[in-house]
């Protein structure tokens, strides 16, 4: 029998009992960045593809939210900070080998592309919108040129963007439940199966919901292949993996992951978009707005356990 | 750094003399003692460790600061330079010995081996204040330190070597 006891008493708030520095602001803006991610990647591959009329409300209507939904991401991640008045230090320093740090010169990036590109298509989508200043208008023509430029540009960063906010967790080798590189990968595919949600959300063609219900089906399957890879290989990995891993088979975190996640947010969404396929008539907002829960779900949820997996004690 | 397990008597006094000499915020610690026990009774045995930052040689609270203010100061020790510290807490979250907390000002705080004083030629406080002197401190380049002899002359271990830190906190068994 072996007992561990830190004798001269530790309560150090943020490290005792078990790690708890990250609250809801980190998870919420995981999902909001992964949503942005997917929202604008299928934006800029429609649009490339030639098809911006046809799938209307994925290159047009939905990047409309997006400068919103990053900048409240952001917010967030501004609230998480604990010395607020420092934060420009980010952007004084470029440290490749910090997720971090590429993380936030990654959202310098693609938090304008996603302004311009709502900008440009804002006039399509409220027809008695108006720029008012001339200078406004100049600028748009300006951009109006490039268009193509920027479309590549949000579609390279919208997966750098997607891969970071796994990777952001998968870099700390301390917490042995984040320390696997399917993070990337997963959060990546969540993130993308969150924006064709929204796509469908706001849709209003048939077809064009069609399409993406057939791409969020393979997405789904694919984290469904990822989920059961992280399992199996934390399961054949060290003991501090496995006791990770447990975490979610038979400890704390079993039942919400599997029932909210895996369950609500994968596996019934797939059936019902699987249903409509096949020409049952089912209310496209329902599985879209599972898959928007599951993915946030899935953040909270791995924010969370992680912090609990460790190494000592 | 050493600290000789057979010789610690788990007394807490470098926990004190850490907290005074750095001013530490009541609640908070930047050392602490470990009594670990084995075994059932009557066959019990007993290991007592003043823990504390391990100063890594690959520290992943360096690596993932994304500002720098985390860094390697004089003879490898790793310090965190406050102005510069935006409290996001990767640092906290990376560290695989739990020796990181944030202040309450705000920045990201934790035991700087008394950087200070070792600068003046003194020991680290807690070194200094240990009633048993079961700590050793110095350079390990040099083999002339107290630390490279003690760590010459008996077996020791590093705290979960497999973290891939490269630690630099030995314990004396």
């Amino acid at each position: 029998m072996r007992e561990e006891l830190i004798v001269s008493g530790r309560m150090n708030p943020f490290i005792d009992p078990h790690l708890n520095i990250w609250h809801w602001q980190i998870p919420l803006y995981l999902f909001l960045g992964g949503l942005a991610a997917g929202i604008l990647f299928f934006a800029a591959l429609f649009y490339l593809r030639g098809k911006e009329n046809e799938y209307r409300a994925a290159v047009k209507i939905a990047p409309m939210i997006v400068p919103i939904i990053l900048i409240i991401g952001l917010f967030a991640l501004f609230l998480d900070l604990k010395h607020k008045a420092y934060f420009w230090h980010l952007y004084t320093v470029i440290r490749l080998q910090s997720p971090m740090s590429w993380g936030a010169w990654t959202l310098m990036i693609i938090t304008p592309l996603s302004f311009i590109w709502a900008a440009l298509h804002i006039k399509e989508v409220f027809p008695k919108w108006d720029w008012k200043y001339q200078w406004l208008k100049d600028i748009e023509t300006f951009f109006q040129k490039y268009k193509k430029v920027i479309a590549w540009l949000m579609a390279i960063y919208s997966v750098i963007l997607g891969v970071y906010t796994g990777i952001l967790f998968s870099a700390f080798n301390a917490r042995p439940l984040w320390n696997t590189s399917i993070l990337g990968p997963l959060f990546l595919v969540s993130g993308l199966s969150t924006g064709t949600a929204t796509a469908i959300l706001f849709s209003k063609n048939h077809e064009e919901r069609k399409t993406f219900a057939r791409i969020d089906l393979l997405l789904i399957a694919i984290e469904l292949f990822l989920i059961v890879h992280m399992f199996m290989g934390f399961l054949a990995s060290t003991q501090v993996q496995i006791d990770a891993a447990n975490l979610f088979l038979g400890g704390p975190y079993t039942a919400p992951f599997w029932m909210l996640v895996v369950a609500m947010g994968l596996i019934f969404p797939a059936v019902l978009e699987a249903l409509e396929l096949i020409k049952f008539r089912i209310p496209v907002y329902i599985p879209a707005i599972l898959v928007l829960f599951g993915g946030i779900m899935l953040r909270f949820i791995l924010a969370y356990a992680g912090q609990m997996s460790r190494w000592l004690y | 750094m050493a600290v000789d397990t057979r010789k610690c008597v788990g007394c807490s006094d470098c926990v004190v003399a850490c907290q005074t000499e750095n001013s530490v915020p009541i609640g908070f610690c930047r050392d602490w003692v470990v009594e670990v026990t084995d075994g059932t009774y009557p066959t019990l045995e007993l290991e007592l460790r003043s823990e504390r930052c391990n100063h890594c040689d690959n520290s992943p609270c360096v690596r993932c600061c994304p500002t720098g203010a985390s860094h390697y100061d004089k003879g490898g020790i790793v310090v965190v330079t406050h102005n510069k510290c935006i409290g996001c807490g990767a640092c906290i979250a990376s560290c695989p010995y739990d020796a990181r907390y944030a202040h309450p000002d705000g920045y990201v705080d934790k035991c700087t081996f008394c950087l200070h004083r070792v600068e003046k030629g003194l020991l680290p406080s807690c070194v200094a204040t240990c009633p048993t002197k079961c700590m050793y401190f110095g350079d390990l380049n040099d083999p002339k330190s107290p630390v490279s002899i003690m760590l010459k002359n008996r077996k020791y271990k590093t705290l979960i070597p497999e973290a891939g830190t490269k630690p630099q906190l030995y314990f004396l068994i």
